[in-house]
């Protein structure tokens, strides 16, 4: 204990006391972002003012999940048992605007500004779920049919601006691509058939 | 190179470790201010399906969550099985659901209120019937913006 001048403070452990702190942070906390579908729920409709909308039904496109997670797909007319990994293609498809073909839906011109002339496909995707589908085929449905939509965007930005859908900074450029190809998912209320 | 050789005779020299605490507290700091700390504990478990069309959700101070899932194993016995809604730190039942989206608008200030964004957190083996029930009470409530929250697919090699 002998006294040689002013002793300094051994600071030589500050280190790990830093390093236990981060760890801390580390697991305490979290940086994940949150990812998922965004949609839109259609706007509450009083009960007297409900009444049904007519859309010819070559434009419907009618993707139905039953309890079991199966589906069926097609015209109101003509309904086929459909895999997942089809789903897709099949929805592309019915959404490509096919101007004067009686099987797909109609189309009308319209002028889009940053596009000119286009022609726009009036097809509408209509899904429905049984209360006993489970939400992961729900997600997968809507994934697919999101992944139709998008891939059609991006066909068409890349034949008018040469670029992806995803890539597009230019403000009017992708607002001209969402309305040219809408997101026409309509969702029907679930129906009660296979029992929860 | 005789030049590196005269050092050579010193004997070997410490590396200044003074700084070392800095560099861990600015790491410290850089986490302290990026990350958010786990707000909610989750009620019930929820392991996300996965989906490729994925959209980021910015602006988290105008997300509100909703969790829907089992309960966890350990409380199974006292809660059963069936999927239960979680809003905030507590179960709930469907009537709170409007009650919940109210309150969390009036935090908001005017114009931020139509960019409310309701994030759906739901496990993959629920039945869409609790989620059909989820969205019709938000429907009533006018949060039309919602958002299903997914696992990115490839983010994990399963």
């Amino acid at each position: 204990m002998a006294r040689r001048g002013i002793q300094e403070i051994n600071a030589g452990s500050m280190a790990d006391i830093a390093f236990l702190l981060l760890i801390f942070f580390l697991v305490t906390t979290t940086m994940d972002v949150d990812r998922g579908i965004t949609r839109k729920l259609p706007p509450p409709v009083p009960e007297e003012e409900k009444e049904k909308i007519d859309v010819p039904e070559r434009n419907v496109f009618v993707v139905l999940i039953n309890s079991a997670d199966r589906l069926l797909v097609g015209k109101y007319t003509d309904k086929r048992r459909m895999d997942i990994t089809q789903l897709k293609a099949a929805a592309k498809d019915f959404l490509r605007p096919h101007p004067g073909n009686e099987a797909y839906p109609e189309t009308k011109e319209k002028t889009i500004e940053g596009l000119g002339t286009v022609t726009v496909s009036k097809g509408v995707i209509s899904m429905q779920n049984d209360r006993g589908t489970s939400y992961n085929m729900y997600i997968q449905v809507q994934d697919e049919l999101a992944g139709a939509v998008r891939e059609l965007r991006d066909e068409m930005a890349m034949q008018y601006f040469g670029k992806k859908f995803g890539d597009l900074k230019d403000e009017i450029a992708v607002k001209a691509i969402q309305k040219a190809i809408p997101v026409a998912i309509s969702e029907a209320e679930p129906k009660n058939v296979g029992g929860n | 190179m005789s030049r590196f050789k005269k050092k050579k005779g010193k004997g070997s020299q410490t590396i200044n470790t003074a700084s070392l605490p800095d560099i861990i507290f600015m790491l410290l700091f850089f986490f302290m201010v990026s990350t958010t700390m786990r707000e909610t504990q989750l009620l019930v478990q929820v392991k996300q399906p996965k989906a490729s069309e994925v959209q980021k959700l910015k602006k988290k101070e105008l997300v509100s969550y909703i969790y829907i899932g089992p309960p966890p194993e350990g409380r199974q016995a006292m809660l059963g099985t069936e999927p239960r809604i979680q809003l905030n730190d507590s179960y709930a039942n469907l009537n709170e659901i409007r009650q919940f989206i109210v309150r969390e608008r009036e935090e908001m200030s005017e114009d931020e209120k139509k960019l409310m964004t309701t994030s759906l957190k739901v496990d993959q083996n629920t039945k869409m019937g609790i989620v059909s029930d989820v969205k019709e009470e938000l429907r009533d409530a006018n949060a039309l913006k919602i958002n299903y929250n997914t696992r990115k697919r490839d983010e994990e090699n399963n």
